[in-house]
């Protein structure tokens, strides 16, 4: 049995309950791969013992009930999400040493479920970057390769989708507050989807920006979205933003039938130096979805510009307020203290030394623009314009459009170390054509699409209407089978 | 609106992260920067619009006010970095 981790979510499962596989053996295929991967820094936190227990458990459920879809299936775990007893750290200095006494609410949901945890994923520190080279684990690396250099996998969520891109599991977990799941998606050939905020609990993910934030499935492929999305989803009393309503079966919505779909292509996507490759890329994803019989429509979403600007207001405000909690007194890291020091010292030594450089911006940024005399002219008009942004698309859904198809990212994956050396927001730009979705509380996923000239992968990404995350995995699955993406990296590591 | 090494120092202060005297010109050059790309928001018509308070229109959900979770004082602790007698410890905190 060779290459079992290479397998997607919907494949393993057919073969778990064939009997032509157990679980330990999709684990034991999954925790090898790992091992002889540490050249990518993909994982970060190994549970190879804790691992192999659920696959036994999974497996005795297997043959001896109705187990879910899940059950039996080896998972990634993005950092973010709090896991009992395994190191939990957001990728940050400040929460070195932090084992959760509680479970986040979504893994919680997957392991009842019978999914194995294979360990914890390597991100940029507490979600905020898009390269995976603000972690205090040092960078992820993409298996994907051109030359001599290291390629970012995407970030924030770049363990998790390096280790989906090199089957180092069979799916994994990632969060998006501004894209963070798309862009890496996109930049290693891999499946991300960010559902409508409130579709999955936030409870016990380490916050970021929480009217932003929000968790999904990277996965190999747009059916395991629609499993994974499934098993996470669902109300939880514990996040009261969380929605109240039914999850649909998504997998069942994957007819292939597109006809008749509206698709509306927002002209303000078109923006300036992005490369031609790109620009062509959605010509073809146009051509792709008009040859399945979906209708193509122009549409306009004139606040486009401003969401970024809006963006690095609102979430540094949250992550300010958020990352507050990080003092040294109840967990994580504490400064060693020189005679005389009192409790600020404690506080400013503790913050300066456990959090990077990127977080510590950030979080100064959200106090700025937070303290009085600014509130009104940053804080409060950035929520103003997320407004606008959101009425754009209201008014674009209103109009009969089922989904908008834009780039995924402005260009392939880069080099690490190339980008955001000297202008932080340089790296910010790289979310231009996710961060709107966001603000506005959209579903939007990446779907690999082709891929340039050198052979790197590129994605496009189609946004739906609010909790129709069904309708829009249809799409996507649409997009993927016309677009016949099967490439993957050579192996290297 | 160009923020002075003062005004950055007094943001540091703000957020409680200690940042040394030579580090503060970089600091304030970089939030220049992020501040300058923010401004274009300065251009947008925004009369009459409401700041967005949620971005799916909901109702915080309401609960019994009932006793849900509690005795969890070792749970609590286990990650502090100093703990003593069932409290969290800290350096002292009045004179």
């Amino acid at each position: 049995m060779t290459d079992l981790n290479r397998l997607t979510i919907a494949a393993a499962r057919e073969k778990l309950r064939q009997g032509e596989v157990t679980s330990v053996q999709l684990t034991e295929a999954c925790l090898s791969a790992i091992d002889s991967a540490d050249a990518l820094n993909a994982v970060v936190h190994k549970t190879p013992e804790r691992a192999l227990k659920m696959a036994e458990a999974a497996d005795k459920r297997l043959q001896s009930e109705d187990a879910p879809a899940l059950c039996g299936i080896p998972l990634g775990i993005k950092d973010l999400f709090c896991t009992e007893h395994v190191p939990s750290q957001a990728g940050s200095r400040i929460l070195q040493g932090f084992r959760p006494e509680y479970e986040s609410a979504v893994t919680r949901q997957l392991w009842d479920s019978g999914a194995v945890m294979l360990g914890k994923l390597n991100m940029d520190e507490f979600a905020m970057g898009s390269s995976n080279e603000t972690s205090v684990y040092g960078n992820a690396v993409n298996p994907w390769k051109v030359d001599d250099r290291d390629l970012t996998p995407g970030g924030s969520s770049g363990g998790s989708s390096a280790a989906v891109a090199a089957d180092l599991c069979l799916a994994a977990l990632g969060t998006d507050t501004g894209g963070s799941i798309r862009q890496p998606a996109a930049f290693t050939g891999t499946v991300g989807l960010k559902p409508t905020y409130g579709r999955v609990s936030r409870w016990g993910i380490v916050a970021f920006a929480s009217s932003l934030d929000q968790a999904g499935p990277m996965t190999k492929d747009v059916r395991d979205a629609a499993i994974l999305l499934r098993a996470m989803a669902g109300h939880d009393p514990q996040d009261s933003t969380s929605a109240d309503i039914p999850v649909p079966d998504f997998e069942a919505a994957l007819t292939g039938d597109i006809k008749g779909k509206t698709i509306g292509l927002p002209r303000e996507y078109r923006i300036d130096g992005i490369p031609d490759e790109i620009d062509a890329l959605w010509a073809e994803g146009r051509r792709m979805l008009e040859d399945a019989g979906a209708k193509i429509v122009d549409v306009s979403l004139p606040h486009t510009k401003y969401a970024l600007p809006a963006y690095y207001v609102i979430a540094p405000a949250e992550a300010s307020s958020n990352l507050a909690r990080y003092d040294g007194v109840r967990f994580g890291h504490r400064a060693k203290l020189d005679q005389g020091d009192g409790i600020t010292e404690m506080y400013e030594k503790t913050r300066a030394e456990g959090f990077g450089a990127e977080v510590k911006r950030r979080v100064m940024v959200g106090t700025y623009v937070l303290s009085a005399g600014f509130y009104d002219a940053y804080y409060n008009r950035a929520r103003r314009v997320r407004a606008l942004i959101k009425r754009d698309f209201d008014e674009v859904f209103a109009q009969g459009v089922d989904a908008i198809l834009t780039p995924a990212t402005p260009s392939a994956a880069f080099g690490l170390g190339e980008m955001g050396g000297k202008d932080p927001v340089e790296m910010y730009l790289n979310d231009v054509f996710t961060v709107t979705v966001n603000l506005a509380g959209l579903p939007g996923i990446a779907v690999p699409t082709g891929q340039d000239r050198q052979g790197l992968p590129l994605g496009l990404q189609l946004i739906g209407r609010p909790f129709e995350e069904g309708d829009l995995l249809n799409i996507a699955h649409t997009l993927e089978r016309q677009a016949g993406f099967v490439a993957k990296p050579t192996r290297w590591w | 609106m160009s923020i002075d090494k003062d005004t950055a120092a007094r943001i540091a202060k703000l957020a409680r992260i200690r940042v040394e005297e030579g580090e503060l010109d970089a600091l304030a050059g970089e939030f220049n920067t992020i501040l300058g790309f923010i401004e274009q928001l300065g251009e947008v018509d925004v009369e009459g619009v409401e700041p967005m308070v949620s971005v799916t229109p909901q109702r915080l959900k309401r609960r019994d006010d009932v006793v849900t979770d509690g005795d969890q004082q070792a749970k609590i602790l286990a990650n502090a970095p100093d703990a003593r007698e069932g409290f969290f410890a800290v350096p002292k905190v009045v004179e």
